[in-house]
């Protein structure tokens, strides 16, 4: 019989029972949620008189639409100006009192992006299960668990639940091989994968990221890249359990201690696909030929290297591409041809579940470290992705490091990765991101996005144009 | 749960690949609590030349008269045609809520993204999915003719064409039967309830350190 993948396995120890229609009940062990996802399913879970499963299996905290300037942080979920957005925090508030459910509220120190808080307190473990109603869910496999975003009727059928119906997905690897150069950082890895596969490439599969390169990233790292396997299509990304999982794991708030560490440690260890398992699909690069990405376009699919040009749409295929490329090109307002290092900016964005951890912010005050924001840049924020990111990378200096070179240094939250507050772009602008999607609007209306590394869009906040980060001395 | 059982209407094409739920329903609008109201907000950076605000009247809007959407021959239209890889990036249940309101009730493309197609199911959208060169050709008949409709039949799974021709379709059984009949799955899940139970108790002999309470 051949082996499991890591995925077989992680849906094999959490299937109660196969339905007669071919779907599966899948029980589920964390359920995060947030403030904009979930009000319609504690509605329904009001209307129909339901209680949750299982409350200690949910964590919540608002992330997606809270402001990020310190002054209307300094006053909680009262300081918010937006009255709209201020309900939809305070229903969190209500609904979590309501069902029991723990929340990390706004004023809390523990509060930040979903997807950065689960791992940091030790809440996300390897060997769950794990969804929440956000797509970049998936940024929870870098710890070797089954994690996804659902919708909102799935975020109350798992609150009423613990269980989801699912069908089982297909396995995909995706093996990066040999050493990354040195500049090259994990989201160039994921935005080269995606630039290959497509961003629908991953559509019906788990995809496993690993080879050398993989193994070598960090967990943060790892994090990023599983963070954008949506972007590839997959629902889900997975990276397998090596010490350096178990290491990060260790002595997190919500981490196991003593002999009940021990036994969960043997059990993780076995979290690593056979070495006989069948996957459907493996894909495989070199990372000796990945070099820092930009994205181009309005699909994180549209990637090119730092030294290369807008492509030509000519050479995209079929007519559904081309005309794809077009729309593209039209809406970010360049042409064909275009040097990538050529194209000016106007703002620029640290920050998202993507790129908002305390590596990140290191590899970015690297490269602003003794230097000024270009004239160009009208505004160039720094959003920690939580309140403990924040207070260390503050105990680091990393804060006056940015400050001084003229960014901004905000409070966590989501912020210009989706634009639902404040944080926003003008009609037309571009913008150097350390987010996920490049999509029309993503950022504000009429903005246009370029998807890079924290280190590729503090070079760009500095020189007001992409450059290649590895041309660049490090003060 | 909203049944689908057959739909005989007219049909809108959505002429672009990787159609996203930013596109969909865009961010402002996600501030409700509500699961109603975002149909006048469909697509609503491509419907409109100004930006939109949340709980706005769209009346006095300047629309884009370019959008397909906007044109007198589509109004009323409620099924899309479009193309590949339709429904990527946020997992936003807006989307399909948005598409609801506003009166579509069947998609027609080459593909989807899984998340969005989980969500449309929910809402008792049908999600059919026909080869590219099939779809193809819709576009260029429902373009070159005004009034162009299709009969839509989920339990025969066909599709119908205003020259009797049909066109079969695939779905699975379980995604079929819960259109069909309107399933609330909450139910349906708690049918199992012994079940969930008796896996949760071995699951937590097995693996305590999950089932630890957490503190605030």
């Amino acid at each position: 019989m051949a082996g499991k993948t890591l995925y077989d396995k992680l849906w094999d120890s959490h299937l109660v029972k196969n339905l007669d229609d071919g779907t599966s009940l899948i029980y589920i062990d964390l359920h995060f949620l947030h403030e904009v996802t979930s009000p319609q399913a504690f509605e329904g879970l009001r209307l129909s008189g339901r209680k949750p499963w299982r409350s200690d299996a949910n964590l919540a905290t608002p992330d997606h639409n809270v402001p990020t300037t310190p002054d209307e942080r300094s006053q909680g979920v009262e300081g918010i100006l937006d009255p709209v957005s201020k309900i939809q925090v305070k229903s969190l508030d209500s609904n979590c009192d309501e069902f029991g459910i723990s929340e990390f509220q706004i004023d809390d120190p523990r509060h930040g992006i979903v997807h950065v808080i689960g791992p940091e307190q030790g809440r996300t473990l390897p060997g769950m299960t794990i969804v929440c109603g956000d797509s970049h869910t998936s940024t929870h496999g870098a710890l070797g668990s089954l994690a996804h975003g659902i919708g909102t009727s799935e975020v109350e059928h798992v609150l009423a639940t613990q269980c989801l119906v699912q069908k089982k997905a297909k396995n995909m690897l995706v093996s990066v091989n040999g050493q990354l150069n040195p500049g090259v950082t994990a989201k160039d890895v994921v935005l080269a994968i995606i630039g290959k596969i497509g961003t629908a490439g991953g559509t019906g599969y788990t995809i496993e990221f690993g080879g050398q390169a993989i193994r070598s990233l960090s967990v943060e790292g790892r994090m990023t890249v599983c963070n954008m396997a949506i972007e590839a299509g997959a629902r889900a990304g997975l990276v397998a359990v090596d010490e350096m999982t178990i290491e990060y794991v260790k002595g997190r708030p919500f981490a196991p201690t003593g002999d009940t560490l021990e036994k969960a440690v043997a059990a993780w260890k076995g979290l690593v696909s056979d070495s006989d398992a069948k996957f459907e699909a493996v894909v495989e690069l070199d990372a000796a030929d990945i070099v820092p990405q930009v994205s181009w376009g309005t699909s994180p699919e549209m990637v090119a290297p730092v030294t290369g040009n807008v492509p030509d749409p000519a050479t995209a295929g079929n007519e559904t591409k081309q005309n794809n490329y077009l729309q593209a090109l039209k809406y970010m307002g360049l042409e064909a041809g275009t040097p990538i290092q050529s194209i000016k900016l106007d703002r620029v964005f640290i920050g998202s579940c993507t790129n908002s951890r305390i590596e990140d912010l290191r590899a970015a005050a690297a490269v602003v470290k003794g230097r000024k924001v270009a004239d160009n840049i009208k505004e160039a924020l720094v959003v920690p992705g939580s309140g403990l990111v924040k207070k260390q990378a503050e105990e680091e200096g990393l804060d006056r490091i940015f400050t001084e070179a003229g960014l901004q240094w905000r409070e966590p939250g989501c912020s210009m990765c989706l634009a639902m507050n404040a944080d926003q772009l003008g009609e037309g602008e571009h913008c150097a991101s350390t987010s996920n999607r490049n999509f029309e609007g993503r950022q504000g209306f009429g903005g246009r996005t370029h998807l890079v590394s924290p280190a590729m869009a503090a070079a760009a906040a500095v020189h007001g144009h992409f450059v290649d980060v590895r041309e660049l001395e490090l003060n | 749960m909203k049944k689908f059982i057959e739909e005989d209407g007219l049909v809108m094409p959505l002429d672009r690949a990787n159609v996203d739920t930013d596109y969909i329903i865009p961010k402002q609008f996600l501030k409700s609590i509500k699961r109603t109201g975002f149909g006048k907000n469909l697509f609503d950076e491509a419907r409109y030349l100004d930006k939109g605000l949340p709980d706005q009247d769209c009346a006095g809007r300047p629309v884009n008269p370019d959008f397909v959407m906007n044109q007198p021959r589509y109004q009323g239209a409620t099924i899309l045609l479009a193309r590949v890889n339709f429904g990527c990036g946020s997992s936003r249940e807006h989307a399909p809520w948005a598409l609801d309101d506003y009166g579509f009730r069947c998609i027609i493309a080459p593909s989807y993204a899984d998340i969005f197609f989980n969500n449309c199911i929910k809402n008792g959208i049908l999600l059919i999915v026909l080869d590219e060169k099939i779809v193809d050709e819709l576009f260029r008949e429902t373009e070159a003719t005004e009034g162009y409709r299709l009969a839509v039949d989920l339990n025969a799974q066909t599709i119908t064409k205003p020259d009797g021709s049909e066109i079969g379709f695939d779905i699975e059984d379980s995604r079929k039967n819960v259109l069909l009949n309107g399933l609330d799955d909450i139910s349906l899940t708690l049918q199992n309830k012994e079940e969930i139970l008796g896996f949760e108790k071995q699951w937590q002999e097995q693996s305590p350190w999950l089932f630890k309470t957490i503190g605030t």
